[in-house]
């Protein structure tokens, strides 16, 4: 064997290794726990509307209060924050039992994939919450969730692939029915977070 | 010094093979053959001859209906895999 022979095998090796690795050490509990938190969190959601003296009304002129926007909008970022923070410690703690590293080629490549159409899709929406655009809010989260998932997939399992699609069929959805928002918001990231989050625990973390 | 090269390894595609399952706990065959852009008859046959050294074991399941077989390197292969990158460093650094 020649040296250059050598080299081009062992580059050939690393960008293998970089291509293939997937981020394994996603936990499936997370994302039960999500689909919980956007659960308990949609509940809030709905009695604050139905506090407001709209009759369970997701549409624009039922949620025009500048102060149940402004409370929706709060109960919105807490589950999101409630959700990144259990999936990072989870994650991690999943990813120290087997014996990986957190942070690797593919867990960059997961966070860089899927965060520009997050970052997109929540700058889209504070732009939307500013114009006034409500009733189409949780279309838009839904739509761009789906996007960021589709796109990171190719890093993690390839089930995170399905459960984008669905939930920007939700999205889509919501915006053709608006009534039906805030419901297809909790099926989106509560029930299908929980059933793909228990498919994902019974398919990868229970093994071994 | 040629000795210290793996057998197993003189095929390139067993050797990627082997990269592949030293970065990731386990691999489907079908992601497999997608990303090292093989036939079925010709992984399925490397994956035989490395099976046969006992440097990956098979572990086949079914997700749902469709079976699935996925590939897991021993820490037999492992310690191959990462002898065979040694003398793959030392056979450069000695011709420098």
């Amino acid at each position: 064997m020649k040296e250059n022979e050598a080299l081009a095998e062992l580059s050939s090796i690393r960008s293998l290794m970089e291509r293939s690795a997937k981020f394994i050490s996603l936990s499936g509990i997370s994302g039960v726990m999500a689909g919980v938190y956007a659960l308990i969190g949609a509940f809030f959601g709905y009695r604050i509307i139905y506090q407001s003296g709209s009759d369970l009304d997701y549409s624009s002129h039922a949620v025009n209060n500048q102060l149940v926007i402004t409370q929706l909008s709060i109960i919105g970022v807490v589950v999101l924050l409630c959700s990144i923070g259990t999936a990072i410690v989870l994650s991690t703690r999943k990813a120290k039992r087997k014996n990986q590293q957190i942070w690797n080629a593919a867990s960059k490549g997961l966070l860089i994939h899927a965060g520009i159409p997050l970052i997109t899709g929540g700058l889209l929406i504070l732009i939307f919450l500013y114009q006034g655009y409500i009733e189409i809010i949780a279309s838009t989260c839904l739509i761009f969730y789906g996007l960021a998932l589709v796109s990171g997939s190719h890093y993690t399992f390839k089930d995170i692939k399905w459960l984008g699609c669905s939930e920007i069929l939700l999205g889509l959805l919501a915006a053709l029915m608006p009534i039906y928002g805030l419901f297809l918001w909790s099926a989106g990231f509560g029930v299908l977070h929980i059933i793909y989050g228990l498919i994902m625990y019974y398919k990868y973390d229970n093994s071994k | 010094m040629l000795e210290q090269f793996d057998k197993a390894f003189e095929s390139r595609i067993r050797l990627q093979i082997m990269s592949v399952l030293a970065a990731n706990e386990s691999y489907d065959f079908s992601s497999l053959k997608d990303l090292l852009a093989v036939t079925d008859g010709n992984l399925a046959s490397h994956l035989k001859a490395l099976e046969k050294e006992d440097y990956i074991s098979v572990n086949k399941s079914f997700v749902g209906r469709k079976p699935n077989t996925r590939y897991v390197a021993t820490e037999k292969g492992i310690e191959a895999f990462k002898r065979h990158l040694e003398s793959l460093e030392k056979l450069i650094r000695q011709q420098k």
